[in-house]
């Protein structure tokens, strides 16, 4: 039946998603049963007694006996789903007191995070395999939700209130994590991931950034950072206008801001703008975007600024 | 005999012609009249909320743009909810078909309060005029849910489909006290509380309903309203509110509304069963005490909508455990609309179709929500498609099937003419076809771990929204031929029998179309559903 899991699961990242597949499929097959059950009784029915002028058709107006067996069965079925729901539901609301802490703030439509060590990141967690780790997270702006499907958590992150989910990751590898309560019009792209390393791969993360961080070359890694940290969400690269400037032939143009000053695109203004969003609005756009203060590394910054330079 | 009454009701005057010209229908206090105009004001609703799905049906054909952009699409899929709910399935079956019907069924002359009946109809008017403002002055864009503070902050005429949801709120409460007051006070001599039919005792739990749970829902959209223009701080956690209390007051009403929605469609199973099986309906009393047991408990399961909001771990366990317990008597209702159709004597025309429609489709929809009240598998399943899909099998699978069953099973009653069976049958057939196509898929798309409200989306579940665009094409079409035949039997001519499927209910005492003032005499009612002595039917 793997194909069945496959087909209908996403993968399971930790042991604790395979013990809530179980009562999936437990409910499942329960419903299946009770589906055919219905449903060949009913077409028997249609078949046996199909309609006949004048047939007279017996008044059965109850039946006890049946009428308790079919509420004393499904009840026990219930209360059995409702333990074994129960009992999973507590083992995800409690996380073991070794895991490791990752704050978490969402805002639209990107999410950030800090590490106990204060390293910080945008739309992406690095974490070692088989540690427990514990999210603690909460949102400056609306409602986001953390869902991470191959995880089977989700829980919503709400402003003014901290709420906390964990996992166990047993899966080396990317795992998808998606923004599950709507909040606008970036909802659909303020997803991010869960990379699951060894733990040598996690602590030379931590030290510098990854591999790919020290190595790619700065255009690239600034395609990498457009699309990963949320700029894409708003700036176009095609010159369409959206909640946000498009970067389609900005590089070294001169703008007057909303404050009246007249400012040449220049890799200080791409920095400062990243940094101090409010202080850099242009005319015509609102005040929405975060700040990615010392939320990226410096490669990151300078490649962001040698991929806005290549969008002629 | 059948022939003599047929002829002789053609040049009978009944409630169409009894009266004529537009302001004779704009004043009428005719319960038959307002259930009309409900039934082509609610039918109008379904068409634009329908437009709604299928346009955001095409947009999901591909993961990224295919004909609109973001802004657009939360736009839709807020009205076509909004719309959905509000202003077609709530007031679709009691308003409309249980406005013609009950009165007849209960063997009275009108409901108990003709003017406020007529007030009901004129308040949705006026509802779906702001719903329509605020599509015209810009649009809405926060989920039919409203959820603070995203609709405190953003954008958009918030405001106006608030108002809107709040007179239509006082549109059902005051349809919900009619009823009451009807049920009580107007059933004919010899009618007993459990000689009524079914239908009755459906209707009768919804207004329970209606009366009770609606207010809360006023006062929280009021609020709402406030918090928007004077930032009075109870909602907005940037100026000291709660969100999550929202979700509450919310859920509070909205969790109730689904029986609201389902029990008259539940109601109108059970008149279509027995007639079609010419079978005593099984368990008469355990079914009319589940919808009242139902309306009851309904009303505590409000959390279950919450277990991945933050509230606490204690209040998720006991709203899990209480909506297993209302789980309870929709499974026994099943159980005995089945055990109905056992030993009769069963015939297959359009409503009785759309009957077994509705057993099938509301089995998956009742035997899915047992994922979402178990709460581990709520956890993964929680604002995905799952749920997306678990509620339209109720809501259309359940409701609106059980609506479209109602509506052929009374269409001879309300307009005295006869539809195409032939269409009827391929029509039912596209339905339900598209419909499991449609909706079927998203079940695994959300066990997959497709959020819903999802504009752009991860290229690995474009085959399965592909499919699910198809069978929404399919379900459209099915609904689009019904459309068409209903119309086309208007032009024929007025030859419904009185009695064309057998009923033993009173409505099937009276003219097709009914006089208007509903009987000759007073009728006396006797036991429903009781096929001891063959009824005469002229199909």
């Amino acid at each position: 039946m793997n194909w069945l899991q496959n087909f209908t699961l996403p993968s399971t990242g930790s042991v604790f998603a395979g013990e809530v597949d179980s009562l999936f499929w437990f409910i499942t097959w329960v419903s299946v049963f009770f589906f055919l059950l219905i449903t060949v009784l009913i077409f028997y029915s249609v078949w046996k007694y199909k309609y006949r002028a004048g047939r007279r058709t017996p008044h059965l107006e109850h039946n006890t006996k049946l009428e308790i067996i079919w509420t004393v069965v499904p009840s026990i079925i219930l209360v059995v789903v409702f333990f074994w729901g129960f009992a999973g539901y507590i083992a995800g609301a409690v996380p073991p007191a070794n895991a490791m802490e990752i704050q978490v703030t969402g805002k639209k439509w990107v999410w950030s995070f800090e590490y106990p060590d204060g390293t910080r990141s945008v739309n992406e967690i690095h974490v070692p395999v088989n540690r427990p780790v514990k999210l603690v997270m909460t949102s400056e702006d609306v409602i986001h939700d953390f869902f991470i499907p191959d995880m089977r958590v989700k829980k919503d992150v709400v402003p003014g209130r901290y709420t906390q989910e964990w996992f166990n990751p047993t899966e080396l590898g990317t795992h998808v994590v998606f923004c599950a309560q709507y909040c606008g019009k970036g909802h659909s792209d303020m997803l991010a991931k869960v990379i699951v390393e060894t733990q040598a791969q996690y602590e030379n993360w931590l030290a510098t950034g990854g591999e790919e961080m020290q190595k790619m070359p700065l255009k690239e890694l600034g395609a990498k950072v457009y699309e990963e940290k949320g700029c894409s969400t708003c700036h176009s690269l095609d010159g369409s206008k959206g909640n946000c400037p498009s970067w389609k032939g900005i590089w070294a143009g001169s703008n007057k801001m909303q404050d009246g000053r007249t400012m040449v695109v220049d890799e200080n203004y791409v920095r400062k703008t990243m940094m101090e969003p409010g202080n850099m609005l242009l005319p015509g756009y609102d005040n929405i975007m975060p700040s990615f203060q010392g939320l990226l590394r410096e490669r990151e910054i300078t490649g962001v600024i040698e991929f806005i330079k290549a969008q002629k | 005999m059948a022939n003599a009454v047929a002829y002789e009701q053609k040049h009978s005057p009944n409630y169409l012609n009894a009266t004529r010209g537009i302001w004779s229908w704009m004043t009428t206090v005719d319960h038959k009249r307002i259930g009309v105009m409900y039934l082509v004001s609610v039918l109008t609703a379904f068409l634009a909320g329908g437009i709604f799905a299928l346009l955001i049906r095409i947009e999901h054909l591909t993961p990224k743009r295919t004909i609109m952009g973001a802004e657009t699409y939360n736009q839709m899929f807020t009205l076509h909810g909004a719309i959905m709910v509000f202003l077609f399935i709530i007031p679709s079956v009691p308003a409309a078909l249980g406005n013609f019907v009950m009165p007849l069924m209960l063997g009275a002359k009108d409901v108990a309060f003709p003017r406020l009946n007529l007030m009901s109809y004129y308040l949705w008017v006026c509802g779906a005029c702001l719903a329509l403002g605020a599509i015209v002055t810009g649009g809405v864009d926060t989920g039919w849910t409203f959820y603070t503070p995203y609709s405190t902050t953003t954008t958009g005429s918030v405001t106006w489909m608030t108002m809107g949801a709040f007179v239509l709120g006082f549109s059902s409460i005051f349809t919900g006290l009619n009823f009451i007051a009807t049920v009580h006070k107007l059933r004919a001599p010899g009618m007993g509380w459990f000689q009524m039919p079914l239908f009755v005792w459906g209707i009768y739990a919804t207004a329970i309903i209606q009366v009770l749970a609606t207010p809360v829902l006023g006062i929280t959209l009021l609020l709402l309203v406030m918090e928007r223009a004077f930032k009075i701080g109870i909602f907005d956690p940037a100026i000291g509110g709660d969100p999550v209390l929202f979700q509450h007051f919310f859920w509070f009403y909205s969790h109730p509304a689904v029986y609201i929605m389902i029990l008259p469609g539940m109601a109108i199973i059970s008149e279509v069963i027995p007639t079609f099986s010419r079978k005593t309906i099984f368990g008469y009393r355990m079914i009319a005490f589940s919808s009242i047991a139902i309306a009851l408990i309904g009303f505590l399961v409000w959390g279950h909508h919450m277990f991945v909001s933050g509230q606490s771990e204690l209040a998720t366990t006991i709203f899990s455990a209480l909506t297993f317990l209302v789980a309870i008597p929709s499974a026994i209702k099943v159980f005995n609309w089945v055990a109905t159709m056992y030993k009769g004597n069963i015939s297959l025309e359009a409503p009785m179709l759309y009957a077994i429609s509705f057993l099938l489709l509301f089995a998956i929809g009742g035997l899915t929500g047992i994922y979402l009240g178990a709460l581990s598998t709520d956890v993964h399943l929680h604002d995905t498609y799952f749920v997306v899909a678990h509620f339209h099998y109720v809501m259309m699978g359940g409701t609106v099937i059980a609506f479209i069953a109602g509506l052929h099973y009374w269409w001879p009653k309300i307009t005295g003419h006869m539809y195409s069976e032939t269409w009827a049958r391929w029509g039912c057939a596209l339905v339900f076809i598209g419909f499991n196509m449609t909706f079927f898929t998203q079940f695994i798309l959300g066990s997959r771990g497709m959020p819903r409200r999802y504009y752009n989306y991860l290229d690995q579940f474009q085959p399965l929204h592909a499919f699910s665009s198809y069978g929404s094409f399919i379900l459209g079409g099915g609904l689009f031929l019904t459309a068409i035949y209903l119309l086309a039997s208007l032009r024929g001519p007025m030859n419904a029998p009185v009695n064309p499927w057998g009923g033993t209910t009173l409505e099937w005492q009276t003219q097709s179309p009914p006089i208007e003032h509903n009987f000759e005499g007073q009728p006396h009612a006797t036991t429903p559903y009781d096929y001891r002595e063959v009824v005469e039917t002229h199909v």
